[in-house]
């Protein structure tokens, strides 16, 4: 920015000199700085606020640091948030193996039909979420088009079933990551320099020394935000879970849920929305930590 | 040496890939893989749009058996006023949280592309906790506020939830198409004698309008969809995931389907519309 041509009249310049330089990017940003103050940081910080405060429903809360409302919650709801990590990172790590290869071979492969095939796999996004939930509890209902076929033909005992497993949950939140995940990991393979890939192999690399010492690191970055957008959304999610699980696939998204809309009790939501949002940064950090991400925000 | 290194390098980049046949077989493979998964990804549309055609006694989907064919759900999709008031809300949502989130998520985009400034790394960190946060806690928190402030929950505050979450993919989506843009154009038409207005009405945005297109399709999706944060922030009011949301405990009504495939046909028909309009444009 510093190297900008020397115009032949340097009046006509203006814009780029002095104060209204310096407050040009505060006047642009500080409608959407304020917005986002007022909508998105300062609740955020407040509910966590709230999980210090003691009370009921009906004679309000007050914030008493009462520290134990995060100890109890936790002793109560260990399970299902530890659940909610186990469902998260497990479709995660499925979506994450199913999405890489398409990507790859789209980025790498696709020719003329790139586009064609990338619309395709993000045809998802325009239907419904809860549509699209719904149907998977049509395709694997008890005696629906998949199980039913299969107890016909006898390859399954009659009283299989799926719906309402962590099988159904995980798988749901699976194809729900699906676009999410390629989405990222394609834009990170299609950066990459096809000579970098070319150079690998004039050094004797073989396709797979290729693949596993250039083209994976190289594409760290997508993988990265794919596993960002997944994680965290499938983590928090309750949707599935209501929709394809049964009692035993409760989700922490389903307990704050309830807890917030149902019981009204703001303070138990709170906190564990507090410990959510904790046990999230320590993945993400620890992820960051071991695969390295020096640009996070780049990747936003 | 030196003279033979340009065009070593022009060899490198041009000669075609030794292809060895069991290379090919993978490639060929990881090609019918990709076809597999697509049909995967696309199998739950299908029964969508399937389901939308399908003899549905009492207006209930309850069982999930084929009952024959009809087209009766799309003569009767607006049939149930409740759902239909849910759609049209949903459309207004969308709508208006797309134009406001557009409307503060530019500028703030052109801040970061173009300067240098105290609090972008602040800027930065908000934008990404913003896409990252999940809805769950975002939709609690906001309620929160809600509550605190005495607001009564509706219109207003879902519009107000989704101009929140929009904003940050705007600026992303919008910054993105700036820092693409080369800032050669503008310095000419400064050194033509146009002033700031006119450079950036005439000659900024324009060029970022693809950009701005992009970012306000994202925006009008992820608000259109959006049920975890609406469901904090809704209070009575119903979106169409909501309505759908809430019919599911006493079966889904045929209608669900015929609007879930028309709202499918047109979000394709208007993403064809725009890729023709993007081609045509010069790059």
């Amino acid at each position: 920015m510093e190297q900008h041509l020397q115009p032949d009249h340097p009046e006509l310049a203006l814009p780029r000199l002095g104060l209204r330089r310096r407050l040009a990017p505060y006047l642009l940003g500080l409608p959407a700085w304020a917005y986002l103050a007022v909508f998105f940081v300062v609740p955020l910080v407040a509910v966590l606020a709230v999980a210090l405060e003691t009370g009921n429903p009906d004679q309000g809360y007050v914030l008493t640091w009462h520290w134990s409302e995060l100890t109890s919650t936790i002793s109560l709801y260990h399970t299902q948030l530890i659940r909610s990590f186990e469902y998260g990172a497990i479709s995660t790590a499925i979506a994450l193996v199913v999405s890489y290869p398409l990507a790859y071979w789209i980025a790498f492969h696709g020719g003329r039909h790139k586009s064609t095939l990338l619309f395709l796999v993000l045809l998802p996004f325009f239907v419904s979420f809860v549509i699209r939930t719904l149907t998977w509890e049509f395709i694997l209902s008890d005696n629906g088009f998949v199980l039913g076929t299969l107890k016909r033909w006898h390859l399954l005992p009659q009283s299989y079933h799926v719906l309402s497993t962590a099988t159904a949950v995980i798988a749901g939140l699976t194809y729900t990551a699906l676009p999410f995940m390629v989405l990222p990991l394609y834009v990170g393979l299609e950066q990459i320099d096809r000579r970098v890939v070319r150079a690998a192999h004039d050094l004797y690399a073989n396709h797979l020394v290729a693949f596993a010492r250039v083209i994976v690191p190289l594409s760290a970055g997508g993988i990265f935000a794919g596993f960002l957008l997944v994680f965290v959304t499938n983590v928090g999610d309750y949707v599935n879970a209501a929709i394809l699980g049964g009692p035993g696939t409760t989700m922490i998204g389903n307990i704050i849920q309830t807890s917030y809309l149902t019981n009204l009790d703001y303070p138990t939501a709170s906190a564990l929305s507090a410990w959510l949002l904790l046990f999230l940064l320590i993945a993400v950090a620890a992820y960051a930590k071991v695969f390295g991400a020096r640009r996070i925000q780049e990747y936003a | 040496m030196s003279v033979a290194l340009p065009a070593q390098e022009r060899d490198m980049a041009e000669a075609p890939a030794v292809v060895r046949p069991r290379r090919r077989w993978g490639v060929a493979a990881l090609g019918v893989y990709t076809w597999l998964v697509i049909i995967y990804s696309i199998a739950p549309i299908a029964v969508m749009i399937a389901y939308s055609f399908n003899k549905t006694p009492r207006g209930r989907v309850v069982t999930f058996s084929w009952l024959g064919f009809t087209t009766d759900w799309y003569r009767h999709v607006f049939d149930i006023a409740d759902l239909t008031q849910a759609l049209v809300t949903s459309l207004e949502v969308a709508s208006i949280a797309t134009v406001g989130s557009v409307l503060l998520g530019t500028p703030l985009a052109l801040a970061l592309a173009r300067y240098r400034f105290r609090g972008r790394g602040l800027s930065d960190l908000v934008i990404f906790v913003d896409i990252a946060a999940p809805s769950i806690v975002v939709g609690a928190s906001l309620l929160s506020l809600f509550i605190s402030l005495n607001w009564p929950r509706g219109l207003l505050t879902i519009i107000i939830a989704h101009i929140a979450f929009d904003v940050a993919f705007v600026t992303v989506v919008v910054r993105a198409r700036i820092a693409e843009l080369d800032r050669a154009i503008e310095k000419a038409a400064y050194d033509l004698g146009a002033g700031p207005w006119t450079t950036f009405s005439r000659v900024t945005l324009p060029l970022i309008w693809p950009g701005i297109v992009a970012g306000a399709l994202l925006a009008f999706v992820l608000s259109i969809d959006d049920l975890i944060i609406t469901t904090f922030v809704a209070g009575q009011t119903l979106t169409f995931p909501l309505w759908v949301y809430g019919a599911v405990k006493v079966g889904i009504p045929p209608q669900v389907f015929a609007m879930g495939t028309l709202v499918f046909l047109g979000g394709i028909v208007l993403t064809i519309l725009n890729a023709l309009w993007q081609r045509r444009q010069p790059a």
